[in-house]
C-alpha cells in the first residue's frame, strides 16, 4: 500500500488529537477534587486512588457496572443465538421475502433510539418488565439482531457449500449439522458478532436509562449523579468514565482485524 | 454464487423474526396509534386525525417551528461533519504505516474512541473543553480566545463538532483502509513505470477502489450523526438556547420531558420516515456495489 508523504507526522497528530482527551480523562481520575478545581496540572501532583476505591466500595457505583454487564451480556446471547440460523438461511437459501426481510432489519438497525424510547417505556411496563436487566436486553435486540445477522451472513457466506453438502451425505442432521461443523467453522465470526453486539449494548445510554429507574439502573444513569449540592465531583466521574472505557479497550486487540468489517454491517 | 429456493428457510428465519417484531413493530403501532390522538393525561384520549401531521410541517406554528428548526440544525451538523470526516478519514488512512507492529497499534488506537460508551465521549468533551478544569479550554482562554460553550452558541457549535470529528473519523479511516488494503501490489508498479504522480495514483487507482467503502462510509455517518443524541445532550444538554438541539433532542424533550404523546409521536414517524427513505438508498447502492463486486472475488 502506497501512503502519502509526511504520513507520520499527519499520523502522529491524529492519534494525539485522538489520545489527549482520554489522557486527560485519565490524568483527572487520579487526582484529588481540591487539585482539579484549584490548578491546572497536567499529571497529578499527588495521585490518589480515592475515586476508584469509593466505586468499588460504594453498591450504588459498583452495582451500576454489573446492572449494565448483565443486559449486555443478556442481549449478546439472544441476539447471536437467534441470528445464526438466520444468517445461514439468508447466505444459502432463497425464499419468499428474503430480500425484503434483509432490508426491514436493517432499517431497524438504522431507527433512532429516541423514537422507541416511550413505547418501549409503556411496553415493558405493560408486561411488566420495567426496570430489569431484560426491558433493556430486549430493546437493544432491535439494533443488534439486524447488526448480528448481517455480520454472520458474511461469515457464513464465506463457508463453502460443498461443506454442508458432504456433512449432509455423511448422514449429519441439520442440527447437528449446525453445532458440530458449522459453529466452529465460523467461530471468528461469531466472536466479531458477539464483540460488535456487546459493543453496541454497552455504549447505548439512552434506551437503557429511559427502561430503568432503581434496580437495573446502568452505570451510564449512575454517572449522572456526580451533579450535587455540592457541586460536581468532577474526580469520581472521570474514574467512572475510566472504568467505562475499559471493557472495550481490552477485547480490542483481538478483533482490530475487523473492525471496519463490524462498523459496515459486515459488508466489506 | 446461486442459492437454492427453500421455503422452509422461514423456520430458520423465524426467532429473528420474532424478537425483531416484537421490539420494532408493537411499539411502532402504538406510535402511529399515539400520533392520531390528543391526551390531557389520565389516560384520557382524544381522536385527532392527521392534526399533529399538519401541524409538525406548518413552521408557524410552534411544534413544527420546533421540528423545522431541530431538522435543519441537524441537516447542517450531518454535512459539517460529513465535509470534515470523510477527507479527514481518507488523509488518515492515506498516513497509516506500511507494516509492522506499528499497523496493529494504530488500528487500536484509531478503534478506542469507537468504543467508548456515548455518554462518556459527552462527558470526556464536557471536562475537556471547560475553561476551569479542562486542558483545551484552559490553553484556548490562555491564548486569548473567549471561549465557553456553555454561553456561547458558535462555542458550544464547534465543540459539538470537534467531539464528533473525534469520534467517529476513526470509523472512515479504518473503513477506507479497508478499501486501501485491497489494492493489488502491481497497479502501484504499473503507476511507477507510466511515471504517475503521487495525485495521479491517488486519483486513478486508489480513488476509484475506495468508492464503495466511502459511500458506506458516508451513509453511516449520515445516518447516525441523524440520529444523535447523547453526545450533545450531555456536553451542551441542547443548549444555549435551542442553539445544539438536534432532532432526537427534541423529541426526548417532548415525549418524555413534557410527555405530548400525540405529539412526540407524529414527530417519531416523520423522523423514521426520513430515515427509512435513506435507509433504502443506503441499501441498494450496497447491494448493488455488492453484485458488481462478486464476479471479481468470487464466493468470499
Amino acid at each position: 500500500m502506497h501512503s502519502i508523504p509526511g504520513r507520520r507526522l499527519i499520523m502522529g497528530l491524529f492519534l494525539i488529537f485522538l489520545l489527549l482527551p482520554i489522557y486527560w480523562l485519565v490524568n483527572m481520575s487520579f487526582k484529588t477534587n481540591g487539585e482539579i478545581i484549584s490548578t491546572m496540572t497536567l499529571w497529578p501532583h499527588a495521585p490518589t486512588l480515592q475515586h476508584y476505591r469509593r466505586i468499588f466500595t460504594d453498591e450504588s457505583w459498583y452495582s451500576g457496572y454489573i446492572n449494565s454487564l448483565e443486559y449486555v451480556v443478556i442481549n449478546t446471547i439472544i441476539s447471536i443465538s437467534v441470528a445464526l440460523p438466520a444468517a445461514y438461511a439468508f447466505s444459502r437459501y432463497r425464499f419468499l421475502g428474503d430480500k425484503h426481510l434483509f432490508f426491514w432489519l436493517l432499517s431497524n438497525r438504522m431507527a433512532p433510539a429516541a423514537v422507541y424510547a416511550l413505547p418501549f417505556f409503556n411496553l415493558y411496563s405493560a408486561i411488566g418488565l420495567f426496570d430489569t436487566p431484560w426491558a433493556v436486553a430486549l430493546a437493544h435486540c432491535i439494533f443488534n439482531v439486524p447488526l448480528a445477522v448481517w455480520i454472520l451472513e458474511g461469515f457464513v457466506s464465506g463457508v463453502p457449500r460443498e461443506i454442508d453438502e458432504t456433512a449432509f451425505l455423511d448422514g449429519y442432521s441439520f442440527p447437528r449439522f449446525f453445532i458440530r461443523i458449522l459453529v466452529p467453522l465460523i467461530a471468528s465470526g461469531i466472536g466479531v458478532a458477539a464483540f460488535f453486539c456487546f459493543m453496541f449494548s454497552w455504549v447505548e445510554l439512552l434506551l437503557a436509562r429511559t427502561l430503568t429507574s432503581v434496580n437495573a439502573k446502568p452505570i451510564a444513569a449512575v454517572m449522572t449523579r456526580t451533579v450535587s449540592a455540592a457541586g460536581m465531583d468532577w474526580g469520581l466521574l472521570a474514574a467512572a468514565g475510566v472504568l467505562t472505557i475499559i471493557p472495550g479497550a481490552l477485547v480490542i486487540w483481538f478483533v482490530r482485524n475487523y473492525i471496519a468489517r463490524g462498523f459496515a454491517l459486515g459488508r466489506l | 454464487m446461486d442459492k437454492t429456493v427453500n421455503q422452509k428457510a422461514w423456520f430458520l428465519v423465524l426467532p429473528v423474526f420474532l424478537v425483531v417484531a416484537f421490539s420494532a413493530v408493537l411499539p411502532l403501532m402504538t406510535v402511529v396509534n399515539y400520533s392520531m390522538q390528543d391526551t390531557f393525561g389520565n389516560n384520557q384520549f382524544f381522536w385527532n386525525g392527521v392534526g399533529w401531521f399538519k401541524e409538525l410541517l406548518d413552521p408557524s406554528t410552534d411544534l413544527g417551528g420546533r421540528f423545522l428548526a431541530s431538522l435543519g440544525r441537524n441537516l447542517f451538523f450531518s454535512l459539517v461533519i460529513l465535509a470534515i470526516e470523510v477527507p479527514l478519514g481518507i488523509v488518515v488512512a492515506l498516513s497509516m504505516p506500511r507494516d509492522g507492529w506499528t499497523v496493529a497499534a494504530c488500528l487500536v488506537t484509531l478503534a478506542l474512541p469507537l468504543l467508548i460508551p456515548w455518554n462518556v465521549v459527552g462527558t470526556i468533551w464536557q471536562i475537556f473543553g471547560r475553561p476551569d478544569i479542562g486542558l483545551l479550554g484552559y490553553v484556548l482562554n490562555h491564548i486569548g480566545l473567549d471561549y465557553n460553550y456553555v454561553s456561547n452558541d458558535i462555542d458550544a457549535w464547534v465543540t459539538v463538532i470537534v467531539m464528533d470529528v473525534w469520534h467517529w473519523t476513526s470509523l472512515v479511516a479504518l473503513l477506507c483502509y479497508a478499501g486501501l488494503k485491497s489494492i493489488p501490489e502491481a497497479y502501484y508498479q504499473a503507476a511507477q513505470i507510466d511515471g504517475a504522480s503521487r495525485w495521479a495514483v491517488f486519483k486513478a487507482i486508489q480513488l476509484p477502489k475506495m468508492n464503495r467503502v466511502l459511500l458506506i462510509a458516508v451513509l453511516l455517518r449520515f445516518m447516525d450523526s441523524f440520529m444523535i443524541y447523547t453526545e450533545p445532550f450531555v456536553v451542551t444538554g441542547g443548549g444555549p438556547g435551542n442553539s445544539t438541539t438536534f432532532v432526537s433532542i427534541e423529541l426526548v424533550k417532548i415525549a418524555l420531558g413534557q410527555f405530548d404523546l400525540g405529539k412526540a409521536a407524529a414527530l417519531s414517524l416523520v423522523y423514521n420516515l426520513i430515515i427509512l427513505i435513506v435507509c433504502w438508498i443506503f441499501y441498494t447502492v450496497m447491494t448493488n456495489a455488492g453484485n458488481e463486486r462478486k464476479p471479481q472475488e468470487g464466493a468470499a
